[in-house]
C-alpha cells in the first residue's frame, strides 16, 4: 500500500510597523522603516532568520533533492518576504530558486500580502492572490495550483471561491472538530464544490516537530527521524501525513541546537526505508489519492491556539478596530491611483500586526509574546494606529474625503 | 515589627503597606506588635497589637517631617515633642529600647530608614535576627543615583550591613541597594507589595468629588491623572512637558494632579509656562472620597517617577477601574505587564502614549480589562509565604544555646 509524506512549509515575513508616533503622523510616511539595531527593524529579522533558518535549511533541503529522486516537498512564500529577500538577502532567494530548480518542490499560492482581505473584501482578496501569483510566476517560474489562506483560514466559502478560481486543491488545519470521525491522513471533497480538494493538516504530527521538537519535558523527546519513520509506519489507516509547518521551524523555532537540523536531513533515508513509503506535493497528492469523503465547515477554522479560530487576530476591541477601519480606507486607497499608497495600505493588512495585538495570553508571556517585536500588545496597536491616521491624512491631503 | 506610620494616619504608600502585609502575616499565624512612633486610636486594627513608641499624638511626628521628608527641619521651640525627623527617630531608638526590654519576640522587622536606628539598638541588645525591609531609599527619595542627605545614607549603610537579611519591594529596589550601598545580591529578597482589593472603597454618593471634570467629560473631555506626593522623585515636570504636547494633539484632554509637596509652586508655574494652565487642575491632598474619586474619574492614570521602590497607587488606579502609564523605573511595573510603559525620560513617547490613549477608546478598556485581571490574580498572600520563610531560615540559622 502506498503511503505518502507531503511536507508543506510556509515562509513569511510582515513589514513590521516602526514605533511610529503621533509625531510623526503627517510629517513622514516611512512606517516600516525602523532603525537597523530597533526591534521592530524588517532588514535585520531578516538577516537574522535568513542565517539561523533558511540558509541552513536550503541547503538542507538541496542535498536531500540531490540525494533522493523521490523526496519532494512543497512550500508557499509570501509577497512581502519575497520583496525584503530581493531587497536585503538576494543571495537567499537564490537559494529558494535552486530548490523549485530541481522541479521537485511546488509553491503553493495564497495572498501577497498574507492578509486576512478574505473576510473584508473579496476584490482586495482576489487583487493580492493575483499579485502573489505574478510574482511567484516571476521569481519561481511556476503557477501555483493549490491554495493556502493566510493562517491556514479556511471555510465553506473560501472552498467554494478556490474551486472556481481553478485551484484543485485547498489546505485547511485538521481539526477534529470539523473532522469528526474523519482522520486528517485522507484526501477530501469540501462541501457544495464541484473538482476541488482538500487536503488537512495532520497538526499531532506537525506539532511533534514544528512545537514539541525541543521540548524535554515531552514523552516523544528526544525525536528522531527513525522514530517518526517508525510512528508513522505503525499508523495502518492513512494515505498521506500531512505534515504542515512554518518553514521557520527549522532553526529559527527549533534551534540548531536541538538537533532539528539532523532530524529533517535523516527524515527521508529514513522514511523511503519501507517499501510503498513515498514523498508528495500537495498537487501529487491530490493526483494519487481518491477523495474519500466530503467536509462541511461552515465556520472559519485555523491552524492557531487551542481555539483554531480567528481569535488571535481579531479577538479583541483593539484589534477589530484597527482591521475594520484599516479596511474602511479601501475605496479612498484606491480612489487615489497612488501606488505608494496602496502598497502602504496592503502592507498594513499583513495578519501579523493585529496578532501583535493580540492580549490573550499576553501575561503568561506564552508563544504570542514570544513573535512580537514589541513590548507589549498596546505598543504594537498604538504604533499601528498611528500609521492608520496618516494614511487618513493623506488621503485628505490627496482630496479623497473619507 | 518597626514602622512610622499606619493608615488612617500614613502619609502615603508606607503605611497602607505596613497594614495589608501584617494583615496577610498575622492571618498566616504570625503573632505582630507593631511599634509606631506616636499615640493614636488603632481601633481598626484587630489582628496585631500596634505599640506607641513614645506618647505623643500624631501631628508632633508629621511636623517634624513625613515619613519621606529627610531634609526637613523644622526648629525647636522649646516643647519636648517638637523635634525634627532625626529627633524623632532618636526618641524612636529609645523609647524601642525600653520595648525590648520587657517584651519577648523572635524577630525583628522593621521598615526604611526611620526604624533602622531603633532596629539597630533591638538587634544588639537581644541578639534577635533583624530583617529589613526597604519601601524607599534616599537616592529615590532624592531623585538621582547617590543623592540624599548624607545623615540617611549612612544610616541606611549602616542597617544594611548590619541586617541578617534585607527585602525590597521591588527589583527595582534590590538594585539600588546594591548600586548605592555594594551590598551583595545574595542578601536582598525582593518581595513585590501589593494592594488588597479589600482596601477598595465602593464609590459613596452617585456624584463624583470632581464635578466640574464630570461636567467636562460630558462634552467629549478625556481626564489624565496622577495622585502622589509633589516632589523630584515623581517626575512631574516630565509629565507637564508630555502633557504639553498632548494637548497640542488633543485639546479636550485634562491633567488633575493630586498631592501636594515642596514641586508644588513650581509645578503650576511650569504649566502656566508651558500655556496648558486651563488644562491642569492642581486638587491637593486628598483623603476618603477626594482621594478615590480621582482615580475614577480619569481615563488613564500616569505614574512617571524618576525612581518608584513600587508604586502602589497604580494597582489601586487598576483596582478603581482605570488603565495606568508607568514609567520602567517603577517597581510595579515588574508586575504588571498590561501597562503603557515608558522611560520617565522620554517625553516624546510619554505624550505619544498619551495621545494614543486618550484617543482611543479601544486601547483604554483593552489595557483596563487585562491589567484588572493580571491586578487581581496577585495578592498579600504569596508575599507574606516569603516573609515567613525568611523568618523561619533566621530562626533556624540562630546560634543554640549550650548547657556548657
Amino acid at each position: 500500500m502506498t503511503k505518502a509524506i507531503s511536507m508543506y512549509l510556509h515562509v513569511h515575513q510582515p513589514y513590521r510597523v516602526r514605533n511610529y508616533t503621533v509625531f510623526d503622523i503627517a510629517n513622514r510616511h516611512d512606517y516600516f522603516d525602523a532603525d537597523y539595531d530597533h526591534r521592530t527593524s524588517n532588514e535585520r529579522i531578516v538577516h537574522k532568520v535568513a542565517e539561523k533558518s533558511y540558509l541552513p535549511t536550503n541547503q538542507r533541503l538541496l542535498k536531500l533533492l540531490n540525494e533522493h529522486p523521490e523526496f519532494r516537498l512543497s512550500m508557499s512564500i509570501t509577497g512581502t518576504v519575497i520583496e525584503q529577500l530581493e531587497r536585503w538577502a538576494p543571495h537567499v532567494l537564490q537559494s529558494f530558486r535552486d530548490l523549485t530548480n530541481t522541479g521537485r518542490v511546488e509553491i503553493v499560492g495564497e495572498t501577497y500580502h498574507h492578509s486576512l482581505a478574505f473576510f473584508y473584501s473579496r476584490d482586495e482578496f482576489e487583487a493580492q492572490v493575483q499579485m502573489h501569483r505574478e510574482k511567484v510566476q516571476q521569481v519561481f517560474g511556476q503557477t501555483p495550483k493549490v491554495f493556502r489562506n493566510t493562517e491556514l483560514a479556511y471555510n465553506n466559502d473560501l472552498a467554494y471561491w478556490a474551486d472556481r478560481a481553478g485551484y484543485k486543491g485547498i489546505l485547511a488545519e485538521g481539526w477534529d472538530k470539523v473532522l469528526g470521525w474523519r482522520s486528517a491522513n485522507y484526501i477530501y471533497r469540501p462541501a457544495y464544490t464541484e473538482n476541488i480538494r482538500l487536503l488537512t493538516k495532520n497538526y499531532r504530527l506537525s506539532d511533534d516537530i514544528a512545537f514539541r521538537f525541543g521540548d524535554r519535558d515531552w514523552s516523544g523527546w528526544p525525536l528522531t527521524a527513525d522514530k517518526f519513520a517508525g510512528w508513522l509506519n505503525g499508523m495502518h489507516d492513512a494515505q498521506v501525513y500531512n505534515l504542515f509547518m512554518d518553514y521557520e521551524t527549522f532553526g529559527e523555532h527549533q534551534w540548531e541546537a536541538s538537533g532539528i537540523f539532523d532530524f529533517l536531513e535523516h527524515l527521508p533515508g529514513e522514511w523511503l526505508r519501507t517499501q510503498g513509503n513515498i514523498f508528495t506535493t500537495v498537487s501529487e497528492s491530490i493526483d494519487t489519492f481518491q477523495p474519500v469523503d466530503t467536509v462541511d465547515v461552515p465556520q472559519t477554522i485555523t491552524w492557531a491556539d487551542t481555539e483554531r479560530d480567528l481569535s488571535a487576530w481579531l479577538g479583541n476591541a483593539m484589534q477589530s478596530t484597527a482591521i475594520t477601519n484599516l479596511y474602511g480606507l479601501e475605496q479612498a486607497v484606491h480612489q487615489t491611483g497612488d501606488l505608494a499608497l496602496i502598497e502602504d495600505w496592503r502592507r498594513l493588512q499583513t495578519s501579523d500586526h493585529f496578532y501583535y495585538m493580540c492580549t490573550k495570553w499576553f501575561s503568561d508571556g506564552d508563544i504570542h509574546a514570544y513573535f512580537s517585536p514589541y513590548e507589549n500588545p498596546y505598543d504594537a496597536y498604538i504604533a499601528f494606529m498611528n500609521a492608520y491616521h496618516d494614511m487618513c491624512s493623506r488621503l485628505s491631503q490627496k482630496g479623497v474625503l473619507l | 515589627m518597626l514602622g512610622w506610620e499606619l493608615p488612617p494616619h500614613n502619609s502615603g504608600g508606607l503605611g497602607v503597606a505596613c497594614f495589608q502585609l501584617c494583615k496577610a502575616l498575622s492571618k498566616k499565624g504570625a503573632d505582630i506588635e507593631f511599634v509606631v512612633p506616636y499615640t493614636a486610636d488603632h481601633s481598626g486594627v484587630t489582628f496585631m497589637r500596634v505599640n506607641a513608641a513614645h506618647p505623643q499624638d500624631v501631628q508632633a511626628v508629621i511636623r517634624a517631617g513625613i515619613a519621606y521628608d529627610s531634609f526637613k527641619y523644622v526648629k525647636s521651640t522649646g516643647e519636648i515633642q517638637f523635634v525634627d525627623l532625626f529627633g524623632q527617630v532618636a526618641i524612636y531608638e529609645k523609647a524601642v529600647e525600653r520595648i525590648v526590654e520587657e517584651a519577648a519576640f523572635d524577630v525583628i522587622h522593621a521598615h526604611d530608614w526611620l526604624t533602622c536606628r531603633a532596629a539597630i539598638r533591638a538587634k544588639t541588645m537581644s541578639g534577635k535576627p533583624l530583617i529589613l525591609h526597604l519601601h524607599s531609599l534616599e537616592s529615590d527619595r532624592a531623585g538621582k543615583p547617590f543623592g540624599g542627605n548624607p545623615l540617611v545614607r549612612e544610616i541606611e549603610n549602616t542597617a544594611l550591613l548590619l541586617a541578617d537579611r534585607i527585602v525590597a519591594v521591588s527589583q527595582h529596589t534590590k538594585d539600588a541597594i546594591m548600586r548605592e550601598y555594594e551590598i551583595p545580591g545574595d542578601k536582598i529578597e525582593v518581595v513585590h507589595n501589593h494592594y488588597d482589593p479589600s482596601g477598595l472603597i465602593a464609590p459613596i454618593g452617585l456624584e463624583n468629588a470632581y464635578t466640574y471634570l464630570e461636567d467636562m467629560k460630558k462634552q467629549g473631555y478625556k481626564v489624565i491623572a496622577n495622585v502622589g506626593r509633589l516632589t523630584i522623585q515623581k517626575g512631574l515636570p516630565g509629565l507637564l512637558r508630555a502633557f504639553q504636547k498632548v494637548v497640542h494633539f488633543a485639546p479636550k484632554t485634562l491633567l488633575l494632579m493630586v498631592g501636594s509637596g515642596e514641586q508644588r509652586n513650581e509645578l503650576i508655574a511650569l504649566s502656566a509656562e508651558l500655556g496648558i494652565g486651563q488644562n491642569v487642575l492642581f486638587a491637593d491632598f486628598q483623603r476618603g472620597k477626594g482621594y478615590r474619586d480621582a482615580y475614577t474619574v480619569a481615563d488613564l492614570f500616569v505614574m512617571p517617577s524618576v525612581s518608584e521602590p513600587f508604586g502602589l497607587t497604580a494597582l489601586e488606579s487598576i483596582g478603581y477601574g482605570t488603565p495606568v502609564l508607568l514609567s520602567r523605573q517603577t517597581g510595579v511595573s515588574e508586575i504588571i505587564k498590561n501597562a503603557l510603559k515608558v522611560d520617565f525620560w522620554d517625553v516624546d513617547e510619554m505624550a505619544n502614549k498619551m495621545t494614543a490613549l486618550v484617543q482611543n477608546d479601544a486601547l483604554r478598556d483593552e489595557l483596563h480589562a487585562n491589567s484588572l485581571r493580571e491586578y487581581l490574580r496577585y495578592s498579600w498572600d504569596h508575599s507574606a509565604d516569603k516573609l515567613l520563610d525568611i523568618y523561619d531560615k533566621h530562626l533556624q540559622s540562630q546560634p543554640m544555646e549550650t548547657a556548657a
